[in-house]
């Protein structure tokens, strides 16, 4: 919250980001991802890419000027980047209220009510989508294919790469790495994902350490339990959400070495819901066990300061 | 101590659920249809009084050493024979409430009148303090589970209200919802009654 005396901790020195500018080139870089979604899904997408944006602006805005907190919702962009993650991974059939009440709940639950931007213990949009899987689970894992027939995720066949072949063709690796294979809205086109990645590492506004760490440890173990490593990175949300949302400032580890902890926290938990679990993807639930995490995984990798020398024992 | 001051202070002033937030465990277990709410609001109300009076009267007896041991006594006492009488005469409900009535043995809300009214107070006033927090606890949990079965499953004491295209929202007959539900109306209704409180001028 802005106030006319910050009182604030060394160093002083200021980057030039500013929120503003962060959120912005966040968005951009989800634009290839959302376009890809848009033209493998048609309107149904748009508009409820459009929907959830929308209505996440609105909700912060609605949900800051009751808590009589200055609203910021219009210019500092993070509703709409919260909104237009949720709505990236949203089946794209799913009915309107899903992405309203979604959004909603990510900005005022999981954020405002918490304290609002930088005081959110948990990724809002994750949370939205955590919040929608609860309520309407039939709703959240009925997905549509290109070519319009409904069915379950691709990660459904995961551990045969036989039958994966048989359900989305022989190409079925070059279809998922471009955009072919059913999936979220966000999640279908994995090159589009890694070009606004790539934008984002270059711009230096994210790290590569969570996302390599949890790439590379969800990939390990997937090849130590049999599943083919393509099968296991380019269907479902991993990409999307290793790059996009595991590297939210906020709700992830500060220090270098918590940063890879916490992506490889993210690859354990996601394996083993995968594996084991009751769903058949485990990112969400992966990302927001790390997020609660991410203050203890914090505290026990806190870099040394300058000149301290262990005590003795 | 007369009646409404006794029913003003356990609905308002001292409510168990929304202001002195004591018995969380049947509150956000037994809620999720307004049917249940009321079916453990009554059966705890009943205990209350109960323990309440019976305490009251005992009070001159009960060594203070031993008095946390002597109300376990009276108050598990009176749930049996609630929990005998609703498995014999309300068999569906009994059996939808489960273990949380045996557990009102152990509800904190019974044990803090028992410990800070009725082993300090006659038996009249203490009756009446066992209505005023029972009557409070019954409709904090009517207000809380009609929410969630409004929500969750779209209806309130199973009569349906939002139609039957209404998308149920399952979260909220599940334990999640529970919370999130008892956070925003602890939010609400203290607000709601700090209005009050300034609009009459201190009166409620």
């Amino acid at each position: 919250m802005p106030t006319k005396l910050s009182v604030s901790l060394s160093p002083h020195v200021r980057g030039e980001l500013s929120t503003q500018g962060i959120m912005l080139r966040v968005f951009i870089a989800l634009l290839p991802a959302a376009l890809m979604g848009v033209y493998a899904f048609g309107g149904q997408a748009l508009w409820t890419l459009i929907l959830s944006t929308a209505s996440a602006v609105l909700a912060e805005a609605l949900a800051q000027k009751l808590l009589k907190r200055p609203v910021t919702a219009f210019h500092d962009g993070s509703a709409a980047v919260t909104g237009l993650l949720l709505g990236l991974c949203l089946p794209p059939a799913v009915p309107w209220y899903l992405a309203v009440v979604g959004s909603a709940f990510a900005v005022v639950i999981a954020k405002q009510v918490f304290g609002g931007l930088g005081s959110n213990f948990v990724n809002p949009a994750l949370a939205g989508r955590a919040f929608l899987l609860a309520c309407w689970p039939a709703a959240m894992t009925t997905f549509i294919g290109i070519d319009g027939q409904t069915g379950a995720t691709p990660l459904a066949y995961l551990q045969s790469p036989t039958d994966l072949a048989a359900a989305f063709g022989e190409n079925w690796r070059l279809d998922a790495f471009l955009g072919r294979v059913p999936g979220t809205i966000g999640e279908v086109s994995t090159l589009a994902l890694l070009l606004g990645a790539a934008f984002l590492l270059i711009s230096r506004i994210i790290d590569w350490r969570i996302p390599l760490s949890y790439l590379a440890s969800l990939g390990v173990l997937s090849v130590i339990a049999g599943v083919e490593l393509s099968a296991s990175l380019l269907l479902g949300g991993v990409v999307l959400s290793a790059f996009f949302m595991a590297t939210d400032y906020v709700t992830s580890p500060a220090s270098s070495w918590g940063k890879i902890v916490f992506g490889l926290g993210c690859g354990v938990v996601n394996f083993v819901i995968r594996q084991w679990g009751a769903y058949p993807e485990g990112v969400t639930y992966a990302i927001l066990l790390m997020n609660v995490c991410s203050p203890l995984i914090e505290r026990a990798t806190r870099p040394k300061k300058y000149g301290e020398v262990k005590a003795r024992a | 101590m007369d009646v409404q001051k006794a029913l003003l202070n356990g609905v308002i002033t001292e409510n168990p659920t929304f202001r002195l937030v004591l018995g969380m465990c049947p509150t956000l277990a037994v809620t999720t249809a307004a049917e249940n709410g009321l079916a453990m609001g009554l059966a705890t109300t009943a205990v209350l009084v109960g323990s309440n009076l019976l305490i009251s009267l005992l009070r001159g007896f009960i060594p203070s050493k031993v008095r946390i041991p002597a109300y376990i006594v009276v108050i598990a006492t009176l749930v049996t024979a609630v929990d005998l009488l609703m498995k014999a005469y309300l068999p569906a409900l009994s059996s939808a409430l489960g273990l949380y009535i045996p557990l009102i043995v152990v509800n904190c809300i019974i044990f803090a009148r028992a410990e800070s009214f009725a082993s300090k107070n006659p038996p009249i006033a203490s009756i009446l303090d066992g209505i005023g927090i029972g009557f409070g606890f019954t409709l904090a949990l009517i207000l809380l589970a009609s929410v969630r079965e409004l929500l969750g499953a779209g209806s309130v004491f199973g009569v349906n209200i939002l139609g039957p295209d209404y998308p149920k929202a399952l979260i909220f007959v599940m334990a999640p919802g529970g919370f999130f539900s008892l956070g925003l109306l602890l939010a609400g209704v203290n607000r709601f009654l700090d209005y009050l409180h300034r609009r009459t001028g201190g009166l409620i």
